[in-house]
């Protein structure tokens, strides 16, 4: 055998920036598989990858922007939407994806995601929810759920958690799902359903963090946080969000919004054509 | 309601307009095609004037959810290539700092207007103030240079409103105009010139292919070209410590320490080209006010009037506030007596003038409030020098 016959080639190899690898996150982290199933989505769909945007901010996925092979921006903490909006609004032919964390979206970017889903701007939010912080070493968030140990949480949560599902569709997201890291497959179909999605789009992708969240919670390794997605896990499609909260014994997921409504940016190009005739 | 629609970019011709629509107009006429903003008194004027003329012109504006939001979606528009701004006054500048210091480490190009009111917190929203001069030169945590304006006329507005997206454009720096309530409100005469008279500079692109292009690599004159999203270049850009490459160094003192001197040193270096003042009666003077903004007004009435009386006053007027005017402030001070500051605040750019005059006295006239000085005030001033 020659030697060039050994050089093996990732088949994903052109969605990935090869020289920031490795990547900082954690042995059994979830975030991979996040990116596994976001970069088979872009190549499924044979989606130019130059016309690609991938906002993040910050957090352990926050990273994400930096791994991917295309234009990408690491914002600070909380607002990649906002930043997206601007993107998306300036240079409508670009696909805007915003990949971001469940403290970075919903708790310091809460304001930006409502928003952003109640005007319906047409990009795609994935949000890793982990259901901590993870890169400030394991604090409470918006996502934690009741009775859970984190490190500002010593006596157990007694915050009530974000039912992110049932948020974004109660702010007018038009597509709304839920998958964990477990459900590859779907989450990745899921992607493709969601880039193809004119309007705003949101996918929760339930993540383990074993490393943190899992150490402090009895579920030390991935594969006993994945055994927690699988057992607890059930897929009921188009179920009423609201009644989807997340629960020790029960994770809803599935797709739960996938409706029409014009996109903003639809909107801001007839009201400029509707102009035009006027001002001629 | 029946609206006449302007469809040019450019309203060249004579207007009587007040100084938020001069800015915006200002703005349009130099290329901006998106702005993102919050209402806020005094400045609301010029996002109302955006959403009736970007568009217009095929651009568009963008009513954000707060003024976090409509900073950050600025900076996302500039890098999707298109000139963009935000206008907004004290508490709403407050809450963008963060992401003004997001734009300074990312090297976006982009225009903040503040009309100045009365602070702090939720003040005097419809008072003049000039108390924001300090925040917006140090306001955003780190070290960084920025570039700032200080308009004197409805006119103005228009014309530095033009200047900050040229400078912002060339030094790829966030740049403010920095006006009061007054400057902001007030209704005089402007002339639009044409189109074609109007200087319009955009930012450096790339020039070699996006294999070899490293999004943070200065030219000699430290400033990097900029590609846009989309144009296949494919580069990251991060509020981290980062190298030429955009890559995250968070361990390296010797990225940090390279970067944050470029970020300073294209500006500091390049002071001469970006300050701009104005002399009047300077040649022979041997008092000197040096004023910016609303004050600048009054300043000139009553050097007018010492010299009326004999008096050899004189007035610098800063155009520029940041860079600060050093070397132009410190010829000064070399030949007066004395120096007077008049500001709409408790002592904030008297501070920059009196370290550059050294020796030379500085008498500073503080106002706080509804009424901006009186020509008479700064005039007694001179006179007891």
């Amino acid at each position: 055998m020659t030697e060039k016959s050994l050089e093996l080639k990732h088949p994903y190899e052109r969605f990935l920036r090869k020289e920031r690898m490795p990547h900082i996150w954690c042995e059994g982290c979830g975030n991979g598989i996040i990116l596994n199933c976001f970069v088979r989505a872009l190549d499924e769909l044979n989606i130019d990858l130059n016309n690609v945007v991938v906002v993040s901010g910050i957090g352990c996925i926050g990273r994400i922007s930096g791994y991917t092979n295309t234009d990408s921006f690491h914002t600070t903490h909380g607002r990649p939407i906002a930043f997206a909006t601007g993107v998306k609004l300036a240079k409508p032919k670009l696909k805007v994806v915003v990949i971001s964390g469940d403290g970075d979206l919903f708790a310091i970017g809460g304001n930006h995601f409502i928003h952003a889903a109640r005007r319906n701007v047409d990009i795609t939010v994935i949000c890793a929810n982990n259901f901590i912080y993870g890169m400030t070493g394991g604090q409470y968030g918006p996502t934690t759920p009741l009775e859970a140990w984190t490190t500002t949480t010593p006596y157990g949560n007694i915050e009530h958690a974000f039912n992110l599902v049932h948020l974004a569709a109660a702010s007018g997201a038009v597509y709304v799902s839920r998958w964990t890291a477990l459900h590859v497959r779907r989450l990745k179909e899921s992607i493709k359903k969601a880039l193809q999605k004119e309007g705003f789009s949101f996918i929760e992708a339930v993540s383990q963090c074993p490393e943190i969240y899992g150490r402090y919670n009895k579920m030390k390794t991935a594969i006993s946080m994945m055994k927690w997605f699988k057992e607890a896990s059930e897929v009921r499609n188009f179920s009423d969000p609201a009644k989807a909260e997340i629960s020790p014994d029960k994770i809803i997921v599935g797709e739960f919004v996938d409706i029409e409504k014009p996109s903003y940016g639809r909107l801001l190009r007839e009201m400029k054509a509707k102009l035009k005739t006027k001002q001629k | 309601m029946k609206i006449e629609l302007e469809s040019k970019a450019v309203l060249s011709g004579q207007h009587f307009l007040n100084g938020d629509v001069a800015c915006a107009e200002g703005a349009l006429a130099v290329g901006c095609r998106f702005f993102a903003g919050y209402p806020i008194t005094p400045a609301t004027e010029i996002a109302e004037r955006m959403a009736r003329r970007l568009p217009q012109v095929d651009g568009v504006y963008m009513q954000m959810e707060d003024e976090i939001g409509s900073i950050a979606a600025v900076l996302g528009a500039s890098y999707a290539g298109v000139k963009s701004m935000t206008a907004t006054s004290g508490p709403g500048f407050s809450l963008m700092l963060e992401n003004i210091g997001l734009a300074i480490m990312t090297e976006t190009p982009c225009v903040v207007v503040n009309i100045m009111r009365g602070g702090p917190s939720t003040g005097q929203p419809t008072m003049p103030g000039q108390q924001d001069v300090m925040q917006a030169r140090w306001g955003s945590h780190g070290d960084y240079e920025i570039i700032a304006l200080a308009p004197s006329s409805v006119q103005e507005m228009f014309d530095l409103t033009i200047e900050a997206f040229n400078l912002s454009e060339t030094y790829r720096v966030p740049t403010f105009v920095l006006a009061d309530e007054i400057v902001g409100h007030m209704w005089e005469r402007v002339n639009i010139p044409s189109a074609k008279a109007i200087q319009v500079v955009n930012r450096k692109k790339p020039e070699n292919p996006p294999s070899e292009y490293a999004p943070f690599k200065p030219d000699e004159d430290l400033v990097p070209p900029m590609a846009s999203f989309g144009e296949g270049y494919r580069f990251h850009a991060t509020g981290l410590t980062h190298d030429e490459n955009g890559r995250p160094r968070t361990d390296s003192a010797e990225v940090q320490q390279r970067l944050v001197q470029r970020l300073c040193e294209k500006i500091r270096r390049n002071a001469d080209k970006i300050v701009k003042v104005e002399r009047i009666l300077l040649e022979d003077a041997e008092v000197a006010v040096v004023a910016y903004g609303i004050a600048s007004r009054a300043a000139l009435s009553a050097v007018r009037k010492a010299r009326a009386q004999g008096i050899k006053a004189g007035l610098l007027r800063l155009v520029t506030v940041w860079p600060f005017p050093d070397k132009q402030i410190e010829k000064i001070a070399q030949k007066v007596k004395a120096l007077v500051v008049p500001e709409m605040n408790y002592g904030q750019i008297v501070r920059e003038v009196r370290r550059v005059a050294k020796e030379t006295p500085v008498v500073f006239m503080s106002k706080l409030g509804e009424e901006p000085h009186k020509p008479a005030e700064i005039l007694d001033a001179l006179r007891r020098l």
